[in-house]
């Protein structure tokens, strides 16, 4: 937890900053679109932490939320499929989709950064394909399926602040990724793999199988969090659906202390990372700065947080060297 | 020695101390640089020479004691050195270990950076050369002093930078294990400038871990141990087994007798192995339970070649069995079946150097201490809480970094992690380089004990002691393929050499 504490007081400061000067960050409404928003991205920040984790990146991770939320509606509506077959077999087939990176990033050792490159264009391609570039939505059907990603659950003693149902799978997801990664023989030797991939083959783990298996999660997780975006929203367009969400992702674990050397991954940063993102976004929003400035506030703030990052690092180093010298 | 300079002492150094956030790193350390002398400088990793060096030469000031100049006429100054342009100033030089030469420079503005000749400010080129010429020529180093820093071999930029010191009017030069990137010509070459240097009356001190370097070259040796003076010798006391006693600070013991290993079983069987090597020429070999194995030969003969393919790293062909079953697979197979390897390079293949020496060392046992998956925390403090006192790793905390240990700690971690699963055959590559002599006698005895229990052992070095020392048989490596065999009594170096640079087969078996 030490090393959050930094983002934790960056997050306060914006939380602070928006509630004293913008209009209706305390509202009941907009806590819970903060909550819910949250949640969905640290599905897919989860994800591709694990690919970090192992040295690696995936850029492909919104064109699959694309892929996913635009099949998911255009199966149950157009091709009237049930949902008892539709979720399967997209998160089946996000899962292979995760598998092909990971088999061109081991065995056909080809950069991570390439495969998942080609992969973002390569699947937002087959939505719009396959969608005939029409927006895809459930148009007012499947409400118990969708209440999945839109309810809201009571919480005793709140009156007009419900619970967004997504917390939940986030919560477990969290809970089973930090236990994997702190507990676990297979969580270690991940972490040992992006540290220093040459020692853990030289070591005996079975590195391939790791990466390979980080991949998956990651693009499993994204095809989640794609269905769970569209259960959201209710329609999407396939040409603009999920653009981004790779870079949100990929955004939150670098601030949440994730190194993209490897090696190194925390699963309180990544949340706490979304967390400061979309709340920078809602207050960009509030305080009436014009969304055009969105991105340059999120690059500013990613810029000088790794930068502070750095010389914290370097400080650090330094003072234990002066105290190691002799 | 014909023309024996006068050998007078010019800076003295008087119960130096230093204590870095109330650890002391060095302590009452007295010495006397003599000008026309070579002071060697000597000790295990972390006994407190770079401390040292870095007081003479500026870098760090002393927290105890001072240092005293003394001129001509005998008298005494007091010497305060701020700065490393302080030390510059008093003419003394430090030759770091790392060399720092701008590589886009040439020699000539490289030897006189900061000193530049100029008229009117613009670079006299024609003047710069002619003194950088004649500087160079004192390092007998002959190369045109418009050459590009960056072009040159280590062992040349070493000289430059030794030019440099002397262009500077430099009286006392301070090397730092000079010769860590040099070959043993090099490596002479430089001892023989450095005795032309003493006898025109410059005063040497000379850090280094090879002790038949200072054993050659140095007239006193200072021995530091644990930040402390262990001893000071010279030339009438000086000798190897002296030195290493005040180093260790302990008689190293007796090394554990091997027993007759003739009728044991085979338990690593290599038949017509085609490694990685470039002459793609077939090398066979067995190991019985509990045998050392010593491969020699020199850099390049296909040691590390063999010993990747016998683990599984890179593409081979041929027939390996452990224990009468073929073993194939991946690496990651093969440990499971009881192999384990130690590689030639510790920081890119060995170590995970930003964690702690805990999960360093547990890295390979983390299956069989877990149930269900899941990490066995209090199993694994014990593993690694006795591997640290088995090889006495020191620091003893299991939460340091790997970063920050010595060489020899280093390799006895990655040893650690390898005993911990109590292999059946331990493949070790270039076992204990760039590791002090206790830290490789700890080493030896580890992998013997390992050894004793039953494990097959096959190690490459380069260092012929080590492998006379450690190996119950020796097989020699030249060009890709076994050129001989030799039983440890029957081997000697002179034979060994003689196999290893492609001479004939005499005296082994």
């Amino acid at each position: 937890m030490r090393k959050h504490w930094g983002l934790l007081g960056i997050f306060l400061v914006v939380c602070i900053v928006t509630a004293l000067y913008g209009k209706n960050f305390l509202t009941a409404y907009n806590l819970m679109n903060l909550v819910q928003r949250t949640a969905l991205f640290s599905i897919l920040a989860l994800g591709v932490g694990f690919v970090i984790g192992t040295g690696g990146i995936d850029l492909s991770l919104g064109s699959v939320v694309c892929l996913v939320g635009i099949a998911v509606p255009w199966l149950l509506i157009e091709h009237g499929w049930s949902p008892w077959t539709v979720v399967p077999v997209v998160l089946a087939g996000s899962a292979l989709i995760g598998l092909a990176h990971g088999l061109l990033v081991t065995r056909l050792r080809l950069q991570p950064f390439l495969v998942t490159l080609c992969g973002l264009l390569l699947y937002r391609g087959i939505a719009r394909w396959m969608t005939g570039d029409q927006s895809q939505g459930f148009q007012g059907e499947f409400a118990e399926l969708r209440s999945i990603a839109v309810g809201r659950i009571p919480l005793p003693g709140l009156e007009t602040f419900r619970l967004p149902a997504t917390t939940i799978p986030l919560v477990v997801l969290a809970v089973i990724a930090a236990l994997f990664l702190a507990r676990t023989v297979w969580g270690r030797w991940l972490l040992a793999t992006g540290s220093n991939e040459a020692a853990a083959r030289y070591s005996g783990i079975p590195t391939a199988r790791l990466v390979t298996g980080a991949y998956v999660a990651c693009s499993l997780l994204a095809g989640l969090g794609g269905m769970l975006f569209i259960f959201d929203v209710g329609s999407a367009q396939p040409s603009d659906f999920g653009n981004f969400y790779e870079l949100y992702a990929i955004a939150a674990a670098v601030l949440g202390s994730c190194s993209l050397r490897g090696g190194s991954v925390s699963v309180i940063g990544i949340v706490l990372g979304t967390a400061t993102l979309q709340v920078l976004r809602n207050s960009i929003n509030l305080l009436g700065l014009g969304s055009q400035l969105e991105f340059a506030v999120i690059g500013a703030v990613l810029l000088a947080g790794v930068a502070a990052d750095e010389l914290v690092r370097r400080w650090h180093a330094a003072r234990l060297e002066r105290r190691g010298a002799g | 020695m014909a023309s024996a300079p006068q050998v007078s002492t010019i800076l003295r150094a008087r119960g130096i101390g230093r204590r870095f956030a109330g650890v002391t790193a060095l302590d009452g350390i007295d010495a006397d640089i003599r000008a026309g002398e070579v002071l060697a400088i000597v000790g295990e990793n972390g006994a407190g020479k770079s401390t040292l060096l870095k007081i003479l030469s500026g870098v760090l000031q002393p927290s105890s004691g001072s240092l005293e100049r003394i001129d001509a006429d005998a008298r005494t100054h007091e010497l305060r050195l701020r700065s490393v342009a302080d030390a510059a100033q008093a003419g003394i030089a430090l030759v770091h270990q790392e060399l720092n030469l701008a590589e886009n420079l040439d020699l000539a503005g490289a030897i006189l950076l900061g000193r530049e000749h100029h008229r009117f400010g613009w670079l006299d080129t024609r003047s710069m050369r002619a003194e950088a010429g004649r500087w160079l020529a004192r390092v007998g180093l002959d190369l045109d002093p418009s050459t590009l820093c960056g072009s040159l071999p280590i062992a040349q930029r070493q000289l430059v930078e030794i030019a440099k010191a002397l262009s500077a009017n430099a009286r006392i030069l301070i090397l730092d294990e000079p010769t860590s990137s040099l070959s043993a010509r090099e490596t002479e070459r430089l001892l023989s400038m450095l005795d032309e240097l003493r006898r025109s009356g410059v005063a040497v001190v000379y850090v280094s871990h090879h002790l038949d370097e200072v054993l050659a070259i140095a007239d006193r040796a200072l021995v530091l141990r644990d930040g402390r003076m262990a001893g000071t010798l010279d030339r009438s006391t000086m000798d190897r087994s002296t030195i290493e006693r005040l180093m260790v600070g302990r008689d190293l013991p007796p090394v554990t007798v091997r027993p007759s290993l003739d009728d044991s079983s085979i338990r690593l069987a290599v038949d017509g192995l085609i490694s990685a090597h470039r002459r793609r020429r077939p090398a066979s070999l067995t190991v019985r339970r509990g045998e050392i194995v010593g491969l020699a030969g020199l850099v390049g003969a296909g040691r590390t070649e063999l010993l990747e393919a016998i683990a599984g790293l890179g593409h081979a062909s041929g027939c390996i069995s452990l224990d009468g079953r073929p073993l194939t697979g991946t690496i990651a197979e093969r440990v499971a079946r009881g192999l384990a390897i130690v590689p030639e390079d510790r920081a890119r293949h060995g170590l995970f150097t930003l964690d702690p020496v805990r999960t360093n060392i547990s890295m390979a046992w983390l299956p069989r201490g877990a149930h269900a998956g899941l990490v066995d925390h209090a199993g694994e403090r014990e593993l690694v809480g006795g591997m640290i006192t088995r090889l006495r790793l020191r620091p003893t905390d299991p939460a340091r970094r790997v970063q920050t240990l010595s060489g020899g700690n280093q390799q006895k971690t990655i040893l650690g992690r390898w005993l911990a699963v109590e292999p059946s055959v331990l493949l070790l590559d270039e076992p204990t380089r760039g590791v002090d002599v206790g830290a490789r006698h700890d080493i030896h005895e580890a992998v013997r004990a390992a050894a004793a229990a039953g494990c097959a052992v096959l190690f490459a070095s380069s260092d012929l002691e080590e492998v006379l020392l450690l190996a119950d048989r020796i097989l020699v490596m030249h060009d890709g393929a076994i050129a001989g065999e030799f039983l440890r009594e029957a081997a000697t170096d002179v034979a060994i050499m003689s196999l290893a640079t492609g001479g004939a087969l005499e005296g082994a078996r």
